[in-house]
């Protein structure tokens, strides 16, 4: 191992024909971008409108922009492990050895939870969040411009063996103690999952602080948390639940960085180690994750049947109540993930109960859509179509998990593809199909035009219908005993034409996509006919609606004062003659500070990983001087003048 | 409420939220330990490693500490940047005393071949005693910072918001050492 270069050598570099192919689309797509910004000369409006902006509505626009590119690579590796499955059984071993096979199912894992559903949530609520609480800005706009990056640096670092080799962990997505030990995974691929994870962790929590910050201190006047919208409350626990349980998932893999790195044994098989103390440490952080990731999307589906029932969401206070008692809930269930660990009756029957109980608070925030809708004059735009679809497919998902809390069934189900199955129902149809529905729901919000209502349709249809027909053979396959991560099996189990509907369903949900592609292509064509000149093109019902779209870089000239529930709605009815008077605004400054210290903090992750010790430190030493730097500058700040506001205000109103 | 005190209100709430993360991953590690205590696999153990009297100077100083930081920012309430300045120094010195003495028992166990790679147990001893005095490391940078910047700045209401919330890092230091003297060193040594 020399000084200079660790463990990093020539055949570090790509030469597996699927590593050279992503090497070749990688370089090829930076290429393309390259010469596209170079060409008509946008860098310099790249860095200063969009990289180092703290507005969160373009970091919220940002956060979209990479999620969607890792839905697209995660959904890559997801055909690429069915299309294993389905050739190799019986005498043929498939196009993929069984390691490669590993490590694109851990990919997919790590990416479609870390960079594409966090990614997407964070993108929904730094867009709506402030301007939902009448706020210009979130509480710390350095900390939010700091966590979108560090998030870009962990996402970058999960596909950097792509173009740099190496390779990624084989070890399933929550690098599973002993398997991610040195001893059985000697390569840099767990080390890739470590520091990736690591600092797009530490991004969401820096994310979480800030979120809570915001909502608890920056709500416009008069506004109550009983008056906080239902977004505004899911967000609110999804932090809280960020909060408590990311701090485990760092410490967790600090440890399993220690033991491979410094040769500790917290998870060793030997020298006293305990492995299954890390699954109960993941897992601790693992199951409130999930709620993190669907309680934001609840949160949409509530003000978009809200709104498009022209109602006023029905049980608000049981609606909060049931989302404080998931949060609280979901942090005492960890251990049915692994009642096979034979902790005893006693425990696993606990764990059982409480995962059970879990179904109460969200059948009554179902039940709460069901009743909102009821009476309601309905119109069925797309994102009510998502959240019907959501509805039917995560009332199904939810079954088979009180299924599964039952620690005599989950034996028998237990690492099978019906468990595959019951959470990908509850992540595509719970927290994803929520995230289509509110991008549909708000695009127009800062767009300025809606979107295509056809092309929408059909990207919906075939994304449910594509769905359906992909993982009901799952569930299937689970029951009749096939077992999840599985790169072979024999033909005289008569899997193989389950496979291949489940890899069709993939094909339609393809075509969803391409919808969606196309969906917004159209839509910015065909803008004029879509435009919003009102700033509520669905007769909304919060405060989000009361700007114009897209809204001014300070959301509100004036902050608005809020009386009731449905603050915008309560506005349209009750309109008072009050005359507008404008006030200087503090708006933060632009700063480069947040990309910085993720460059240097990737250099951590890349020196730690191919122990190239004096890179870390010096990423280290970077990290700590940005620090200093930042906190020395009290310049961090620009007023506006009231004239100014005046001004762009009549402006806007005139164009 | 004008607008600087919000905002510090504002900074000193994030700032809480940020002790309470750090807690639940102080609580990682000693539940770890906690785990982990007795997997000594054949190597030497509590009892046979920790000398409480050393141990107890070590709680003695950082104590302390806490306390002429509480005079610290006592100057700074009343404007007096001087007084900060020494007391700010002193409570650094008494930092660093406590770092260097917990790197010297770090050093003698190494020495003495009780690793963190020996067994489960001293891996954990490591990482929790460990983390808390990277956490010092921290601290006893943010000192020296804090003094680069009253003396060149004075106590500007900035500065001493940043002071704020470095008292309140370092008492929260003194509070987990404390869980960490009861059950590391002084349930580690009964018999």
């Amino acid at each position: 191992m020399s000084i200079l270069l660790g463990k990093l050598t020539l055949d570090a570099l790509p030469h597996e024909w699927f590593t050279i192919g992503g090497t070749v689309a990688v370089v090829g797509m930076l290429a393309t971008l390259v010469i596209f910004l170079t060409y008509f000369k946008l860098w310099k409006w790249l860095w200063k409108e969009w990289l180092t902006s703290t507005d969160p509505k373009k970091i919220g626009v940002m956060y979209i922009i990479v999620s969607a590119l890792m839905l697209f690579r995660g959904a890559l590796d997801a055909a690429m492990i069915w299309l294993q499955q389905i050739l190799s059984h019986g005498s043929s071993q498939g196009y993929l050895s069984a390691n490669h096979f590993q490590q694109i199912f851990t990919a997919h894992g790590d990416i479609m939870v870390f960079f594409v559903t966090t990614g997407f949530l964070f993108g929904l609520m730094n867009l709506i969040v402030p301007l939902q609480i009448g706020a210009r800005d979130l509480a710390s706009p350095f900390l939010n411009t700091l966590g979108f990056w560090l998030f870009v640096s962990g996402a970058i670092l999960i596909n950097f063996f792509f173009i740099f080799g190496g390779q990624f962990a084989a070890t399933g997505w929550l690098a599973q103690a002993p398997l991610s030990e040195l001893q059985f995974s000697p390569g840099v691929g767990v080390d890739y999952w470590i520091w990736s994870l690591q600092i797009s962790g530490l991004g969401t929590l820096l994310g979480g602080i800030n979120f809570i910050m915001t909502i608890l201190k920056k709500r416009a006047p008069g506004m109550t948390l009983m008056k906080m919208p239902m977004f505004v409350w899911t967000s609110l626990c999804s932090s809280f639940l960020i909060v408590s349980v990311f701090p485990i998932l760092a410490m967790t893999i600090n440890l399993l960085f220690l033991d491979r790195f410094l040769g500790m044994h917290f998870f060793t098989t030997g020298f006293g180690g305990n492995p299954m103390m890390y699954t109960n440490l993941i897992w601790s952080w693992g199951h409130p994750e999930v709620y993190i990731l669907v309680l934001p999307a609840f949160g949409a589906y509530s003000e978009i049947v809200a709104t498009f029932s022209g109602k006023r969401v029905y049980g608000y206070v049981s609606m909060v109540c049931s989302a404080i008692g998931i949060t609280l809930l979901s942090l005492l269930v960890w251990l049915h993930h692994f009642f096979t660990m034979g902790s005893g009756a006693d425990v696993n029957v606990f764990f059982g109960i409480m995962t059970a109980v879990i179904a109460i608070p969200t059948g009554a925030q179902v039940f709460n859509w069901l009743f909102t809708m009821r009476g309601g004059s309905i119109r069925y735009f797309t994102p009510m179509k998502w959240f019907l679809a959501f509805v039917a497919t995560f009332t199904l998902g939810g079954m088979a998990g009180v299924m599964m809390s039952v620690p005599a069934i989950d034996y028998q189900v237990h690492n099978t593809l019906f468990l595959v199955a019951h959470f990908h129902t509850m992540i595509i149809g719970g927290a994803l199909f929520g995230i289509f529905a509110g991008i549909t729901y708000w695009f127009p919000k800062f767009m300025g035009f809606r979107l295509n209502e056809r092309f929408g349709t059909y990207a919906f249809w075939c994304w449910l219908v594509g769905f359906f027909v992909s993982f009901v053979p799952l569930y299937i396959l689970g029951l009749m005993g096939a077992s999840r991560r599985l790169d072979h099996y024999d033909a005289s189990m008569g899997w193989q034409w389950l496979f291949i509907v489940a890899a069709l369903g993939l094909a339609i949900i393809a075509l969803g996509a391409l919808f969606q592609v196309i969906q917004i292509i159209v839509s910015v064509v065909q803008r004029k006919q879509n435009m919003d000149t009102t700033g509520d093109p669905w007769n909304g019902r919060t405060l989000e609606w009361s700007t114009s779209s897209p809204p001014p870089f300070y959301n509100f000239a004036v902050i608005p004062e809020v009386h009731s529930r449905d603050a915008f709605w309560e506005m349209k009815h009750h309109k008072e003659g009050t005359e507008v008077v404008y006030e200087d605004i503090m708006m933060p400054k632009n700063t480069a500070m947040g990309i910085y210290i993720s460059g240097f903090a990737f250099l951590i992750g890349f020196g730690f990983v191919w122990h190239i010790i004096w890179l870390a430190l010096a990423g280290l030493a970077g990290v700590v001087v940005c620090v200093i730097v930042y906190s020395l500058d009290d310049d961090t700040e620009y007023l506006i003048p009231a004239a100014e506001i005046e001004r762009m205000e009549n402006q806007r109103k005139l164009s | 409420m004008n607008e600087i005190e919000e905002k510090n209100n504002i900074i000193t709430l994030g700032f809480w939220i940020y002790l309470m993360t750090d807690l639940v991953m102080f609580s990682v590690v000693f539940s770890t330990y906690a785990v982990l205590h007795n997997s000594t696999f054949g190597g030497p153990s509590s009892q046979d490693l920790f000398q409480l009297p050393f141990v107890l100077k070590e709680t003695l100083i950082l104590l302390t500490s806490s306390f002429t930081m509480g005079l610290a920012m006592l100057a700074v309430q009343s404007r007096k940047a001087k007084s900060a300045v020494a007391w700010l120094a002193v409570t650094g010195i008494l930092g660093a005393t406590f770092l260097t003495m917990e790197m010297s028992e770090f050093a003698g166990l190494i020495r003495d071949g009780a690793s963190y790679t020996r067994s489960a147990f001293l891996s954990s001893y490591f990482a929790l005693v460990g983390t808390h005095g990277l956490h010092i490391a921290v601290g006893l940078l943010w000192i020296v910072i804090m003094i680069c910047i009253i003396l060149r700045r004075g106590l500007s209401p900035s500065t001493s918001r940043k002071l704020t919330l470095l008292s309140l890092f370092c008492h929260f230091l003194d509070i987990v050492w404390i869980f960490i003297f009861t059950m590391v060193y002084l349930m580690g040594t009964m018999h």
